[in-house]
């Protein structure tokens, strides 16, 4: 980008008038930043700005991760650190205890494997479509079409909503005198208890998921199917290859860093699935949806007697997990641009 | 019509059908119907009555037996149209309605009762929206509070969001110090703990420093985003030092520098962390749902949460104060689509 | 008054050393061009002396007064970037103002002082516009405006007509000198292009790998260069350079024999027969016709350019040389022509590179 091209905000009346009192309050800074200035130099100024965001950073951010750590040693109903008892890995052992650990009625702590199981098929099963689904719409988004601005519109808007409307949007799809219901009975089936049924509610779930963030990874992938060169098309054209032969020995290869990137953030995601599904479901039938998060969270905050400690063990393994998957995305996304820059 | 028809067939070069072209129009207009769909069916449901509501099977738009003004009777009375016995059909209102039988009476001359057999008679609906769903929970439930307590924590950890990042971005990306890589590493390590995953401690630090229950403590932990960090800086970095430079030369102080020149070329980068952070903070859900705890500091995700959880559901409310919460992201992206997408896709962001 | 003095000045990057010990003495309202190819850390001084940059060690000394520690506002320097640096989002009058309103300047004392440099410039009817809708040669402008509002005692400009195009640089050129004249300024230019160094400066200072290779005015460094390399950056076309060995002769009247079998005689001192000497001229200072020392050469491009024909030869033992002939001539390539070198203007170098004192090269008039 070229200095030229930039444009600002500049001058104008009406912005000048909106800008008066920001002008304001930034010559009110600039005298203790020039203090600042005349007394550390740029050492001290470069500190000066970073300050407002570390402070809130560290106190919100930093010493929460590291008192995680500490809560998850400790036992007792006490809210604050200096009450609690050290009870070592009693909270580990405790979620850990099971005679069989396919079955979650043989733990101790048997919501907390019955969130992981739900939770591991939730993001085997989700990612896998999510993924699949985002592709192939990202194929036909790349089509040459006319409006296409609009159709990708079409796939991406759900994005934005917040998981509260997108979980309430399809809970009155699929309430008992919902629409689908009603779908049904015209096609002359029985209606169905959508969100009763155990494995219904993971369906939808599951779908819900899917339909709200779909457009996102489509548009990462739309982002790598159009970096890849035309010409490289062209040249297949010319040597006659069928269709799908440049679609697996042209397009595919040349799109995986970007699936790589699209598979480990919706990994990342899925692991933390939680509000739209608890909106929609509460966690239930009994708890064919409950997840991690949801787990963590009543075990911790909801329930009637809190279980700090325990919730905070659950919140370490699950932190473990997505560190891993962090970390792979970051050598990923890493490789992309090495590879990116040959 | 036969514009439509050669606009969807029309295809690259004049080339004709392949297979893979009806492949992906069904899946367009299955997008269209699946991802559209339901946001419409939201939008059409918001304004039927509740009477309208509970019918089942449902009808697409929001119908509602006409109501007519009668002379004698203080409310409004249904108006059916009735298949009289000599087989002429008449509109009558309904009176009132005794077992199979409806009493009902001809508008113009209401005094006289007629007699009338359930089956032999059809309502008369006509379109009305049910604009109450509106304004009733704004009246008579919290939702203005709710809407109010929203627009404040969006706006304010937005404001802050964008001085707090924007000034950290500056510093690691315009000044060579000590530490700048660990500070790096650190705002890049954190990328990885989620909210979701700190919740417990959080909790605690919110309750130590009185912030339970306060819109504070909804505000201050998301402010300083490592993602926003991130943002600015890499646009930061584009900008040239030499301007800088001149503007040193020109007696400008540091913070000058910071406010006058870089953040007004930033603000492209600053934008659309701008909207992302106003639609984070709009739709955040799990953490206000955990600090707020009275009813009258509730955001309107939460509120929407509450009232869609009681035993009693009242769908009509629920459904037009969904479409409320929704509205201002949909007008937004509706403005910004092209920048949002683009946006997205550079960085990789949501 | 605005004197500028650096004392054994170095900076370096780590372990890589781009300045080396560098003197200079800038007089008040000189205009003093340092000069040299990319990388031989012209630009470094430059913003050294600005205050961007620190010195490794050494000391830059203004009006007798020691500035290192001083921030690069505080010198009273102003300076025009390669890139002219104009504020992008500010219109060319914000960009003129805004060094006058941090040192809280009254307005209307602002407003007196832009129109005045915007008369003076010629940029009046531009003062609203944004740079970007600026041409080359207006953001020129408005970047020197910029560093003349605040009157500093010393201007410095860093390359700042590379980015125009070649005839707007030499209109641009006679602007700066004009400026000069007018502003009554010191004025230190950084610039690779030694036609500008020649045009504009009172006094050049030619560095190389982070050397002050020498200093002086124009004619002194085109006529007594110090060193091979100074013969070779200054002037143009370029001196040619020819190989040769002492054979002898006496004092103040050496006899050199260039690879190839010609003999020149030159008025420098003898040297031990056998020992290595290049021979430095000018090719305005060569000739087809008539003159001492012929070398015949095999004609391989002619430029013909109207007031002079520049012809490249090729003679046994010289690869290659060039001449600048005066006129036009009717000379074509693959033609046989007898070179005729000007003893008077030869310039001698030993094997290090560093100029044979003679008694006397002359004086070109």
């Amino acid at each position: 980008m070229t200095v030229e091209t930039r444009q600002g905000i500049g001058g104008g009346h009406f912005a000048g008038l909106l800008l008066a009192p920001v002008r304001w309050a930034m010559n009110l800074i600039d005298r203790p930043m020039s203090f600042v200035q005349r007394r550390f130099g740029l050492g001290g100024v470069a500190a000066a700005f970073l300050a407002p965001n570390m402070l809130v950073f560290g106190i919100f951010v930093l010493f929460p991760m590291t008192l995680n750590v500490a809560y998850s040693f400790t036992g007792g109903g006490a809210l604050f650190l200096n009450n609690r008892v050290f009870v070592g890995t009693l909270q580990y052992e405790t979620l850990l205890a099971c005679r069989d650990f396919l079955d979650a009625a043989s733990c101790r702590e048997d919501r907390f494997w019955r969130a992981v199981g739900n939770t591991g098929f939730f993001v085997v099963v989700q990612v896998t479509a999510l993924v699949l689904v985002s592709l192939a719409t990202a194929l036909v988004l790349n089509r040459e079409m006319r409006a296409r601005g609009f159709w990708r519109a079409v796939f991406f808007f759900p994005v934005l909503l917040s998981p509260v409307v997108v979980a309430l949007i399809w809970k009155w799809i699929l309430q008992r005198n919902g629409l689908l219901n009603a779908a049904l009975l015209e096609l002359g089936f029985e209606p169905v208890l959508w969100l009763v049924n155990r494995g219904w509610a993971m369906f939808w779930a599951i779908f819900l998921s899917i339909w709200a963030h779909l457009g996102f990874y489509t548009l990462i992938l739309l982002a790598g199917l159009q970096a890849i060169p035309r010409d490289l098309y062209e040249a297949a054209e010319m040597d006659g290859a069928p269709r799908w032969r440049v679609l697996t020995r042209i397009t595919l290869p040349l799109l995986w860093p970007n699936m790589v990137v699209v598979i480990l953030l919706a990994l990342i995601r899925a692991v933390q699935v939680f509000d739209e599904v608890f909106v929609l479901t509460g966690g239930g039938p009994g708890t064919a949806t409950l997840f991690l998060v949801q787990y963590i969270y009543e075990t911790g905050l909801a329930q009637q007697v809190r279980n700090l400690g325990l919730a905070s063990a659950a919140s370490i393994l699950m932190a473990v997990v997505l560190i891993v998957l962090t970390l792979i995305q970051l050598l990923a996304s890493a490789w992309r641009e090495r590879k990116e820059q040959r | 019509m036969s514009g439509i028809a050669t606009f969807l067939t029309r295809r690259r070069g004049g080339a004709s059908w392949h297979f893979t072209d009806v492949l992906a129009w069904i899946w367009l207009v299955a997008g269209l119907l699946l991802m559209f769909g339901p946001v419409i069916w939201l939008g059409l449901s918001s304004f039927k009555t509740r009477a309208a509501l509970s019918e089942f099977p449902p009808t697409l738009l929001p119908y509602e037996t006409a109501m007519v003004h009668v002379e004698g009777f203080d409310e409004p009375l249904p108006l059916y149209r009735v298949m009289m016995e000599d087989g002429e059909e008449h509109l009558l209102v309904q009176v009132r309605r005794i077992g199979t039988v409806a009493q009902m009476a001809d508008p113009e001359a209401p005094e006289e009762i007629i007699r009338v057999p359930l089956t032999a008679r059809q309502p008369v609906r006509e379109i009305k929206l049910a604009t109450e769903n509106y304004s009733t929970p704004f009246k008579r439930y919290n939702f203005l509070r709710y809407f109010y307590n929203s627009v404040f924590v969006t706006v304010v950890a937005t404001i802050i969001t964008l001085i707090f990042n924007s000034m950290a971005a500056f510093a690691l990306s315009k000044y060579q110090f000590k530490g700048r890589t660990a500070v790096l590493a650190i705002i890049l390590a954190t990328l990885m703990v989620p909210l979701s995953v700190i919740i417990i401690p959080l909790f605690s630090v919110i309750n130590g420093l009185n912030l339970f229950n306060s819109l504070w403590g909804v505000i201050l932990p998301t402010v300083a985003t490592p993602t926003g960090v991130f943002l600015l800086r890499q646009y930061m970095l584009t900008i040239p030092d030499e301007l800088l430079e001149a503007a040193r030369m020109d007696h400008a102080s540091e913070w000058k520098i910071y406010w006058r020149i870089v953040l007004p070329l930033a603000m492209p980068a600053v934008a659309v962390l701008a909207i992302f952070s106003v639609m984070w903070r709009w739709n955040d859900f799990l953490w206000p749902l955990i600090v707020l705890s009275d009813q009258e500091l509730y955001t309107l995700q939460v509120g929407l949460n509450s009232f869609q959880g009681e035993l009693n559901v009242q769908w009509h409310y629920v459904l037009a104060m969904t479409v409320v919460s929704m509205l201002p992201v949909v007008v937004i992206f509706a403005f910004l689509q092209r920048f949002i997408t683009s946006g997205i896709a550079s960085t990789g962001i949501k | 008054m605005s004197h500028l003095e650096l004392k054994n000045v170095s900076k370096s990057f780590g372990p890589v050393g781009v300045l080396h010990h560098v003197d200079i003495e800038v007089k008040d309202r000189e205009f003093v061009v340092f000069v040299g190819p990319s990388g031989c850390g012209k630009s470094t001084l430059l913003r050294i002396i600005a205050g961007l940059e620190k010195a490794t060690s050494g000391d830059v000394v203004l009006d007798g007064e020691v500035v290192n520690h001083l921030a690069a506002a505080d010198r009273g320097l102003a300076m025009v970037f390669q890139s002219y640096a104009l504020y992008p989002h500010m219109s060319v009058r914000q960009n003129l103002s805004f060094g006058l309103e941090n040192t809280k300047t009254p307005r209307d004392k602002i407003e007196a002082r832009v129109t005045e440099i915007a008369r003076m410039l010629r940029i009046e009817e531009l003062l609203e516009r944004k740079p970007r809708q600026l041409s080359g040669g207006q953001r020129q402008r408005v970047a020197i405006g910029r560093a003349m509002v605040r009157r500093p005692g010393v201007f410095l400009l860093d390359e700042p007509l590379s980015n125009l195009d070649a005839e707007l640089r030499v209109t641009m050129r006679a602007e700066l000198a004009a400026l000069h004249k007018r502003l009554d300024a010191t004025m230190i230019y950084v610039t690779h292009d030694q036609t500008e160094a020649m045009t504009l400066a009172d006094r050049i200072v030619v560095l190389r790998d982070g050397r002050v290779e020498q200093i002086g005015t124009p004619l002194e460094l085109y006529n007594r260069p110090a060193n091979r390399f100074v013969a070779g950056f200054i002037g143009a076309p370029h001196m040619n350079f020819l190989e040769g060995r002492f054979a002898g002769g006496e004092a103040g009247a050496a006899r050199i024999e260039l690879d190839g079998g010609h003999m020149l005689s030159l008025h420098i001192p003898a040297r031990p027969k056998g020992e290595p000497i290049t021979i430095g001229v000018r090719p305005h200072h060569i000739e087809t016709q008539g003159g001492q020392a012929r070398i015949p050469a095999t004609v391989t491009l002619v430029e013909a350019l109207g007031p002079e024909t520049i012809i490249h030869a090729e003679a046994e033992g010289q690869p290659r040389i060039v001449a600048a002939l005066a006129g036009q001539r009717g000379i074509t390539s693959g033609d046989t022509v007898s070179l005729a070198l000007d003893e008077r203007f030869l310039h001698a170098f030993d094997a290090d590179g560093r100029r044979v004192a003679e008694g006397e090269v002359a004086e070109e008039m």
